[in-house]
């Protein structure tokens, strides 16, 4: 019961996280502060949500998955997020 | 509930793929053809084939993905990226109309075959797994002229190399600070998937995974080192990476070539010596995968562009 209650909180919390990082993608004015909202928002989404799903898991081996699943996801977008960024700075330049 | 989820991921799918096609921009059609995938992938999940999902979020959208982006940026350096919007795609969307109007005819009226139950085989195969029964027993036919067909793919994209390239490395050079984040990225992920490709390999005889899907995932990791520059480029002359490419058709061929010496058909495995067989095979073939893939996305021999 508390840890279905528990669920729902968290993975509300994400979803909360989720639907700011998209409005920041939206609305926000350049790449940098877009990433910004991506990245910051979706990482903490993902993490709320895999700590949501984690109170349902029943053995040691799922949680330890879902854990991996948010590490990985943390270590792909961070380090995505810097290229894309470094990118978009050399086009920058290139084009002033 | 779960309808609900259902229809929503049938409505992503056809909104994506339609953004795909109908998109102005090769990089925007590129970008949904890979979300395309990925929504693909969890809909064969949801329908319980998690193998077919694991090769389509693997070869599907990541290997595939990385490919059309490769495409896309040469393209773009060569300004060829641009291209006039095509008038009304009437014949396309005609093509693709009676398509779809002849499977759903096929669906709905042709006979479903009678097939040989695949569980009551399953003991005598060698796995554990119904789909690498299927495809290292049963059809391993398809699955040897699957490995082949790789293989000549790759040796169509060494063709585009110019004559006077061909001894060149092989791609285009990569370039990462040496301190940098990509340099880092290459050198962290590496183990990881090193171990998940390898373990993918081998569980997939029991349980969801295989060849195909865990020689994706090591492609994956070669493609990240040699673009983190952690791998030097390869060479197309070189002879273990040749050998590397041959090794799975060749056990392949002749671990098909000994059943049939042996007193079985071609291709057929005895019972008692399958699961060591498909083992030996799935491994042999997981190599030639990883560096076929790897080697197909990273493209032919170029000389290293002169300093401007």
């Amino acid at each position: 019961m508390i840890a279905d209650l528990a669920t729902y909180a968290f993975t509300a919390l994400g979803l909360v996280f989720f639907a700011a990082g998209t409005v920041g993608l939206i609305r926000f004015p350049d790449t940098f502060s877009r990433l910004h909202a991506l990245t910051k928002a979706d990482n903490l989404g993902l993490g709320f949500i895999a700590l949501g799903i984690a109170f349902q898991a029943g053995t040691l081996a799922q949680l330890v998955t879902l854990a991996l699943i948010w590490a990985l996801a943390l270590l792909a977008a961070g380090a995505v997020a810097q290229l894309v960024a470094r990118a978009a700075l050399t086009t920058s330049q290139e084009e002033e | 509930m779960s309808l609900a989820l259902d229809l929503a991921l049938c409505a992503l799918i056809l909104g994506v793929s339609l953004a795909a096609v109908a998109g102005a921009g090769v990089f925007r059609a590129v970008i949904f053809f890979i979300t395309y995938g990925l929504f693909v992938a969890i809909g064969w999940a949801r329908l319980g084939a998690y193998d077919v999902a694991l090769a389509e979020a693997a070869i599907g959208a990541g290997l595939t993905g990385v490919l059309l982006l490769t495409a896309q940026g040469r393209l773009r350096r060569v300004q060829a990226d641009r291209t006039e919007r095509p008038g009304a795609p009437l014949p396309a969307a005609l093509a693709g109309g009676a398509v779809t109007l002849a499977l759903a005819w096929a669906w709905f009226v042709l006979p479903v075959p009678e097939a040989p139950d695949v569980a009551q085989a399953l003991p005598q195969s060698g796995a554990g797994n119904p789909v690498t029964a299927v495809l290292l027993n049963f059809r391993a036919w398809d699955t040897l002229l699957e490995s082949i067909v790789l293989l000549a793919a790759l040796l169509g994209v060494w063709m585009l190399a110019r004559d006077a390239d061909w001894d060149a490395p092989l791609g285009p050079r990569y370039h990462a600070r040496p301190s940098g984040v990509l340099a880092y990225f290459g050198r962290v992920l590496p183990p990881i998937g090193l171990i998940f490709g390898v373990y993918l390999v081998w569980a997939g005889t029991e349980t969801v995974g295989g060849a195909f899907q865990g020689g994706t995932v090591l492609a994956g990791v070669v493609l990240v080192a040699m673009m983190a520059q952690v791998l030097p480029p390869p060479r197309a002359s070189k002879r273990l990476l040749r050998a590397a490419l041959v090794l799975g058709p060749g056990v392949f061929l002749l671990s098909g070539l000994a059943a049939a010496a042996l007193g079985g058909s071609f291709l057929s495995l005895s019972a008692a010596l399958a699961k060591p067989a498909i083992l030996i095979i799935e491994a042999a073939l997981t190599v030639s995968i990883a560096v076929t893939l790897a080697l197909l996305v990273i493209g032919p021999a170029e000389a290293p562009e002169p300093a401007p």
